[in-house]
């Protein structure tokens, strides 16, 4: 298995600001929307069993992409709400906001769908959530005991993820 | 703060791990004779190094995508841009230059000058059907597939073969867009 330490994984990491979790959860999905990871932090009201709540998430973005492709004013595609979209047209969406919660989300053109839930004050996350891509394809892509589109259930995934996320401000 | 610029492939080959390509060009070689010892039928190999590509691209294409920084390309052309110059370069170390477009736009092919996989080959009579790369056109073919392009990758020409280049030809089927997995009653 390929060790971290060496290569550059770009971008690097910002450096630890704030103590303490300042994240809620964290979920990763694949295409076909199986829920790869799903890491918790604090979350103190939970209402949904969790698959519901995975399919929840995982419906929201689903449609939220849709959307926000839809409503682009600057884009020419006359297309009907609802049609699947081809890979490479419409904008993408990367955070909302609420008085509560910020949650930003990144996805690769390859499907993998990565969301992380913080309290509302957090910056710009998308260079985090790259790097936290970037874990991904280290630590399970990279390795041979994992089938692709199956949870995954590497510790050393989970514990890395988990130390980045606490050192994000 | 704005998302970083794609890396171009000379800049992401110096950053990624290397190994010493005499190294990954007796490895392969020594792959496709065990292979050749275990399945003897040159169909069988070229098959199951497809699949063996297949695999590998599957999981490649996360790589790339996370380590080039490269948005999501417009279309096919952009795509086989993309793969010839940074991909390529990226993980093989030399690049491809791409030509013979048909006039839909929808086939292509990477042309090879320079191919690390076969250094040192020469194929022996008994295995003139045997396409040395066939795990290449695998990885291209299950790399495109995870971006929801399904195509259909084959050599044209082959230097093993006693042609000039290595000619790869990569056919675009159709784009499969995003579908909403779950039923709606559940």
């Amino acid at each position: 298995m390929q060790f971290f330490g060496g290569t550059e994984i770009s971008p690097s990491p910002p450096a630890p600001t704030a103590s303490g979790n300042n994240a809620h959860m964290l979920y990763i999905f694949n295409r076909n929307g199986v829920a790869l990871l799903y890491r918790e932090w604090n979350r103190p009201l939970k209402t949904l069993s969790p698959q519901q709540d995975h399919k929840l998430m995982f419906g929201l973005l689903f449609s939220l992409k849709s959307l926000t492709a839809k409503m682009d004013p600057t884009s020419a595609d006359k297309g009907n709400l609802g049609v699947p979209q081809l890979p490479g047209q419409g904008c993408s969406f990367h955070s909302f906001r609420t008085n509560t919660y910020k949650l930003s989300f990144m996805e690769s053109p390859s499907g993998i769908k990565l969301i992380l839930v913080t309290h509302p004050k957090t910056g710009d996350l998308r260079d985090s959530l790259k790097y936290i891509y970037n874990l991904y394809v280290e630590y399970v892509v990279k390795n041979p005991l994992y089938s692709p589109g199956t949870p995954i259930s590497c510790e050393l995934f989970n514990k890395t993820v988990d130390q980045y996320v606490r050192g994000l401000g | 703060m704005a998302p970083a610029a794609p890396k171009s492939g000379d800049a992401i080959f110096a950053s990624v791990d290397r190994v010493n390509a005499e190294l990954f060009t007796l490895t392969y070689g020594a792959i496709v004779r065990q292979l050749l010892t275990d399945l003897e039928e040159v169909e069988e190999v070229n098959k199951q190094l497809d699949q063996m590509g297949y695999n590998m691209g599957v999981r490649l294409v996360d790589e790339f995508l996370a380590k080039s920084n490269v948005t999501r390309c417009v279309d096919f052309r952009e795509t086989t841009e993309v793969i010839a110059k940074v991909g390529f370069k990226m993980f093989l170390g030399v690049t491809a230059s791409v030509t013979n477009w048909d006039s839909e736009g929808t086939t292509c092919s990477l042309i090879l000058e320079d191919n690390p996989l076969v250094d040192f080959v020469e194929l022996p009579d008994n295995c003139q059907g045997l396409h040395y790369c066939n795990i290449l056109s695998g990885v291209v073919r299950g790399a495109l597939e995870m971006v929801s392009m399904k195509t259909e990758v084959a050599w044209l020409r082959d230097m093993l073969r006693g042609d000039d280049v290595f000619e790869l030809q990569v056919k675009l089927l159709k784009q499969v867009p995003e579908e909403y997995p779950y039923k709606d009653d559940e």
